[in-house]
């Protein structure tokens, strides 16, 4: 009889606090460590991706720190030149890898199901895993700067530097296994937020209705099962050459030093667009909350976000302008990259215009979203600038693109990031951040990062190049680095900020309730912190903001997250269909499972064989991340979905 | 909300510390010949468009946000929920301009491409550059066998003629940069770039490795040295001559102590110094810097070098190599010899 469960036809209802009580005895994860490490809740998941993400942000800020006194002045020695190396490449490797994709990963997990109008994520076993690996893949990549031997041939790692005859130690060897390693969460990660985002939303919630940072992270997950291959091969490839003699990068035996670069920016540069899509579309979702109006222009900003990355996989020469290669070659890529300027001041013109035509209430979330417009503008100009050939040709590997990519990454990733925690800590915590801290936050943050990296378009323009660990006098750089340093430690002041004030008010925060910020979308439907099972029933939704419809009067319907489908045999929530989001099958959702952390477990044990040529571990590890799979995909009577859903 | 005086304020603090250095080394806001005449042009103008650009939107963001700002308090809950106009007409204008902007821009960048493709004229002379850990080595290139030479770290070209530059990688990736002549071409380990300069005045022109390269790839420097036409002429022709012999007792010993010490590495011709790993120091004294253009050539300098290079540049392909101090005075004697 659990067969047809499948095709049972939910009641109708309106929650009641004695199916709330029962919903939270099925969805609860148990307390304690053992529920911590099994636990497969997309909010825990989520904020732990947010808290171990802001632990590398750190640890890569410290290391900015730390390049930053070395380049105070001229003809410094505070480090030597490796560790200058390897601080650089580290530098590199944490922020973008371990921190800027996975926080978004983190606001993601935690959001969409309940933007989504979802019990969890399609996944729920695999969102743990991806999480899981994350972690693991994030240590091992760092067990080698903890013992000397970090990476030290920047984050992009060219060879054949980064070969073995030049680069003997175990420094690239940790960082190629360990980005394989980070491949493995990013694409079960981005395979997750694909079957989530076609299957669970709400019912009535049609693509048209789904908030922009849903359209950001699909995009951006759709990209990633596309590009991380390229660079999981070319640090496969790479490791072979330098563990067991193959020849793919050997110049000596005709191996080529740029299939490395195009396979790596086949990857990377979409990639930047995967690291920014996520937190545009915070910005799309959340500047309408404090400007009292919807988005001005939802659907080109939505269908500027695709073609941002549509156009982004065509690009990836303009890092490789000054390789050689036929410059009629160059002038598509110029051309390419010149052209994807459009759909971002597409999303310019919608901000400013939301702006424009509503009434913003200044708030601190709305200073970090506001003040991203300009940083974003900034970071675009001068990726435009490095767009046209012949200025790339005298900009690359000078402290301008530095400037740029901080602009970018900073800009368009960090700021809207610390604004999104302004606005969702409270969601989930149930505490206000204190907004007299917040301004404090905001503008030490500003002025830091203004100070440390406008000066830096200058230095570039002035001739100084990047990833050279000290510089000497008479340059016409010294002012400016000095600059730079000071602006470097405010802005870290500025991050500090943040961390008092979410640490204050975690204890003594002013209380939230549901919506503080009176925002339309479903996740303000529900109690802060939401429930384990986020919707006592399945919300119905009948436009683009739920909470909005009595005050914006666009239609009769209205969207209800009180009366609903009621799912309570077991773990349950709802399939929709892919375009019209129709209710088209009940989806039986698993349980706690140790089966993520115990496949991590194996996997790093797999990789740590492989990094010591210790075969037998890699066996070892091996064997158990099989036998956890094995254990995993155990058919289980509960999760049974035999029956196939009636399409009509 | 104040973003664009606080900009302004940057932009203040820049420009007060503009006259302290003026004319930076490595600098490519001024063209000092055809082929960075156009492209200096193009990056003014797209700097130019670039910021006017951030001005624009920054003063939308800054002007909007304060007079469209909500007054009066209450907290966010009290504040009315409106559509207002749908906007999309921001969007089609402000993309309209865009385009404009960019399409032109673009068209520039394709006409300066074109322009600094190949030289005005064919390049007489062609120079072979290998790039490597952590120097580069030049080989004026001539059909007359007996008129080629090599040298290191400093190059003369003839001024007011293009001259083709032959790119090779030797053992990583390295970039061949003088930015006051021209923009950046890597040289790349199993192929050849080429590439072209030429400087319309004479002078010395600052050039820099711009591809990461390892330990010491902050102390990759190269001089581009344009002369006039004869001068140059004389210049290759001196290249061309044998070390000088030593005349005192002490470089005498200095030619056999480098011979013995240094010649496995570096040569001076006419010598049994004949290593071709280092940089040829047979007319190191023409030369202005040492060290991969880390050190001012002089006495000092060079007798510092030789007593512990790894302590000036660490990880330095140059070995310490424990001379004497004896040895190290006759081996700095003798180098002096070699004008």
């Amino acid at each position: 009889m659990e067969d047809i469960e499948f095709e049972r036809i939910p009641r109708y209802v309106s929650a009641t606090a004695a199916y709330r009580r029962g919903l939270g005895v099925i969805w609860e994860t148990p307390p304690g460590i053992g529920g911590w490490l099994s636990s497969v809740d997309h909010k825990k998941i989520g904020i732990c991706y947010i808290v171990t993400a802001f632990a590398f942000l750190i640890l890569g800020g410290i290391e900015a720190l730390v390049m930053r006194l070395q380049l105070i002045g001229p003809d410094r020695h505070l480090l030597t030149p490796e560790q200058y190396d390897q601080l650089f490449s580290t530098h590199g490797m944490t922020m973008i890898f371990l921190y800027a994709m996975p926080v978004l990963s983190g606001f993601s997990n935690y959001l969409w199901p309940l933007m989504l109008g979802s019990r969890d994520m399609a996944f729920p076993r695999l969102n743990a895993l991806s999480y899981w690996i994350y972690v693991a893949a994030g240590l091992f990549m760092y067990a080698g700067f903890a013992i000397g031997v970090g990476p030290n041939d920047g984050w992009f790692n060219y060879v054949p530097y980064a070969s073995r005859p030049y680069n003997p130690g175990m420094n690239i060897d940790f960082y190629a296994l360990g980005m394989i390693y980070l491949g493995i969460s990013t694409t079960v990660g981005a395979a997750n937020f694909l079957v989530t985002v076609m299957r669970t939303r709400a019912p009535g919630m049609s693509v048209n209705r789904m908030p922009i940072m849903v359209w950001g992270t699909l995009t951006a997950s759709a990209a990633n099962i596309l590009v991380v291959p390229a660079v999981s091969l070319a640090f496969f490839l790479l490791w072979m050459d330098r563990q067991f003699g193959t020849h793919f990068f050997d110049v000596s035996a005709g191996g080529q030093p740029l299939l490395w670069q195009h396979l790596f920016w086949m990857f990377g540069h979409p990639w930047v667009y995967a690291v920014v899509l996520p937190a545009m579309g915070m910005v799309s979702d959340a500047l309408p909350i404090f400007c009292r109006r919807p988005l001005v222009g939802y659907t080109p900003v939505a269908l500027s976000t695709v073609a941002t990355m549509i156009l982004g996989f065509g690009v990836w020469v303009h890092h490789m302008f000054a390789t050689g290669l036929p410059n009629l070659a160059l002038s598509f890529f110029s051309g390419a990259s010149i052209i994807i300027t459009v759909p971002s001041a597409v999303a310019v013109f919608a901000w400013t215009a939301t702006i424009w035509l509503g009434r913003p209430v200044i708030t601190t979330a709305f200073l970090f979203f506001s003040s991203m417009i300009v940083l974003f503008v900034i970071g675009g100009v001068s990726g435009f600038m490095t767009a046209s050939v012949p200025v790339d040709w005298q900009l690359t590997q000078t402290y301008f693109v530095v400037a740029h990519l901080h602009y970018v990454l900073i800009g368009i990733n960090l700021f809207p990031v610390v604004g999104a925690i302004y606005v969702w800590f409270p969601k989930m915590t149930s505490r206000l951040l204190d907004e007299r801290l917040g301004q404090w936050n905001f503008w030490t943050m500003f002025i830091g990062f203004k100070l440390a990296f406008l000066p830096m378009h200058l230095t570039g323009l002035r001739g100084m190049p990047r990833r050279i660990y000290t510089f000497p006098d008479h340059m016409g750089w010294n002012i400016l680095n000095l600059v730079s340093t000071v602006g470097a430690f405010v802005l870290a002041a500025g991050v500090l900020l943040l961390l008092v004030n979410v640490i204050q008010s975690l204890r003594s925060g002013r209380l939230a309730g549901a919506n503080p910020w009176d925002g339309a979308t479903l996740e303000w439907s529900v109690p802060s912190p939401p429930p384990s099972y986020n919707f006592a029933v399945i919300p119905t939704v009948v436009s683009r903001h739920p909470l909005w419809e009595d005050r914006l009067q666009e239609s009769a319907d209205r969207s209800t997250a009180i009366e609903g489908m009621l799912l309570d045999h077991g773990r349950e929530t709802l399939a929709t269909t892919l375009l019209d989001g129709d209710a088209d099958a009940i989806l039986k959702m698993p349980g706690e499972s140790y089966a993520p952390l115990l496949l991590t477990v194996g996997l790093s044990g797999f990789f740590v064989g492989l990094l010591l040529h210790q075969w037998w571990l890699a066996a070892f590890g091996g064997a158990v991340a099989t036998a956890s799979i094995v254990g995993w995909l155990w058919p289980e009577r509960a999760l049974a979905q035999i029956a196939q859903p009636r399409h009509v | 909300m104040n973003s664009s005086s606080l900009s302004l304020a940057c932009a203040a603090i820049l420009a007060l510390t503009l006259p302290a250095t003026a004319a930076p080394p490595l600098g490519y806001l001024r063209g000092f010949g055809p082929k960075s005449d156009p492209v200096v042009q193009l990056t003014w103008g797209l700097l130019a468009l670039s910021t006017l650009v951030v001005v624009v939107v920054t003063a939308l963001v800054v002007i909007g946000t304060l007079l469209r700002r909500a007054r009066g308090g209450g907290g966010i809950a009290r504040a009315p929920v409106e559509r207002g106009g749908s906007g999309l007409r921001w969007i089609s204008v402000g993309l309209g301009i865009s385009c404009v902007a960019l399409l032109l821009s673009l068209v520039w960048t394709m006409v300066v491409l074109a322009a600094v493709n190949a030289p005005p004229r064919p390049a007489r002379v062609t120079i072979e550059i290998t790039a490597q850990q952590w120097w580069f080595k030049a080989r004026y290139l001539s059909p007359d066998p007996s008129r080629v030479f090599t040298t290191a770290d400093e190059i003369h070209i003839p001024v007011g003629e293009p001259v083709r530059i032959r790119l090779i990688g030797a053992d990583v990736i390295h970039s061949f940069w003088v930015p006051a002549l021209s923009g950046k071409m890597d040289a790349i380990p199993g192929q050849i770039n080429e590439t072209w300069i030429e400087a319309d005045h004479t002078g010395r022109y600052g050039g820099e490795c711009s591809e990461y390269c390892g330990v010491q790839h902050a102390h990759m420097g190269l001089v581009v040295v344009a002369d006039p036409a004869a001068q140059f002429q004389q210049w290759w022709d001196g290249q061309l001559r044998p070390a000088n012999s030593p005349q005192s007792a002490q470089t005498v010993a200095g030619e056999r102590d480098f011979e013995f010490h240094c010649g496995a590495c570096h040569s001076a011709r006419g010598t049994a110094a004949g290593g071709t790993v280092a940089p040829d120091l047979t007319h190191l004294m023409s030369r202005g810097t040492l060290a991969g253009g880390m050190l001012a050539n002089n006495i000092g300098n060079l007798a510092g070098w030789l007593a512990n290079p790894q302590s000036l540049k660490p990880g330095t392909n140059m070995p310490n190599l424990y001379l004497s101090g004896q040895e190290i005075a006759s081996v700095t004697a003798y180098l002096q010899t070699l004008q």
